[in-house]
């Protein structure tokens, strides 16, 4: 049952990117999640204006510990607050579990490609962490579109989880890492084709990110021959 | 401004309904597309949303705040189906 309000404290923030950060949130009572759902954030001024958002969750689970990950939308009324001012002991309401559409379950054995475009990976991330935690041995691979290396959420904890179950794949949209191979620029429907799970193997797939980006994905992979209701996306707007 | 998808009605939606309704599908009035509720485009239209077909853009439904209470309008949906 969701509908309810909690009141959590943070624990802990962390520097992710150069406008973003994770924040992990204490939240007694909080039923725990599956992996790809999400929360809505509520803040109050202190003239009673309330502004409400959603923001995925980064983990999955039945901790009463729920991780977030902000990027800053510089205009924004909800993140410049969550990215820059929140800090440890400060209190945050927090509505969720949410949806139950957007979310990978560890009894779910079919091969996996997530696809996810900047702060779009952080429910991508869970699937992740959920895929390790329960030892489930589906393929998962990621393909992670970001504009430089530094704007990479979570690239140590992907690279940590590399194995034979799982692999990621970095698109640079504007800087690449010193070598690379590939110039910068956008995802393109070859590159998306060749990174991508083969559908012939008939993976679930999950994309994730701002909706422009989100949408060409989905486009060219029902043009690619993946099922449309293989596909499931989520939008954060931008 | 730039649409949504069903996914962020989530929350709002929590407020009337037990079930968690981006899985609900919902028929629509002028398409007949049948598909769940977070694929719908959403609009952010302060202070509620538009929710349209993603096969047609019909409106399937409007949910607009009135102080501390949502009124749903589900003008454009002919069945709903939760669970």
């Amino acid at each position: 049952m969701v509908g309810k309000w909690l009141v959590g404290t943070v624990a802990t923030v962390q520097t992710q990117t150069p406008s973003g950060r994770s924040i992990v949130v204490s939240l007694p009572g909080w039923p725990g999640n599956i992996a790809g759902q999400h929360v809505d954030v509520r803040l109050t001024a202190p003239d009673g204006y309330q502004a409400v958002r959603s923001y995925s969750i980064a983990s999955a689970g039945p901790s009463e510990m729920v991780e977030l990950a902000v990027d800053k939308i510089p205009t924004g009324e909800v993140s410049p607050y969550l990215v820059d001012d929140l800090q440890p002991g400060d209190m945050l309401e927090l509505r969720g579990p949410l949806g139950g559409w957007f979310v990978w379950k560890p009894e779910q054995t079919g091969p996996v490609q997530l696809i996810g475009g900047g702060s779009g990976i952080v429910p991508l991330v869970a699937m992740v962490r959920s895929h390790a935690a329960s030892g489930s041995s589906a393929p998962f691979k990621l393909l992670y579109s970001v504009r430089s290396p530094g704007d990479a959420f979570y690239r140590d904890e992907l690279a940590d989880s590399e194995g034979a179950d799982f692999s990621t794949t970095y698109v640079y949209t504007r800087a690449t890492p010193e070598g690379w191979s590939v110039a910068p620029g956008r995802l393109t429907k070859d590159v998306l084709a060749a990174s991508v799970i083969p559908a012939s193997e008939n993976p679930a797939i999950f994309v994730c990110g701002p909706t422009a980006f989100v949408e060409a994905v989905a486009t060219w992979l029902v043009e690619l021959g993946y099922p449309a209701e293989t596909i499931k996306t989520e939008r954060f707007g931008g | 401004m730039t649409h949504l998808d069903g996914n962020v009605l989530a929350g709002p939606l929590s407020e009337l309904f037990r079930d968690d309704m981006t899985t609900a599908t919902g028929r629509c009035a002028h398409c007949g597309d049948v598909s769940v509720l977070a694929e719908a485009v959403v609009w952010d239209a302060a202070p509620g949303w538009c929710v349209r077909c993603h096969v047609c853009g019909d409106v399937l439904m409007t949910l607009v705040w009135s102080g501390e209470k949502l009124r749903v309008d589900l003008r454009g949906v002919t069945a709903l189906e939760i669970g």
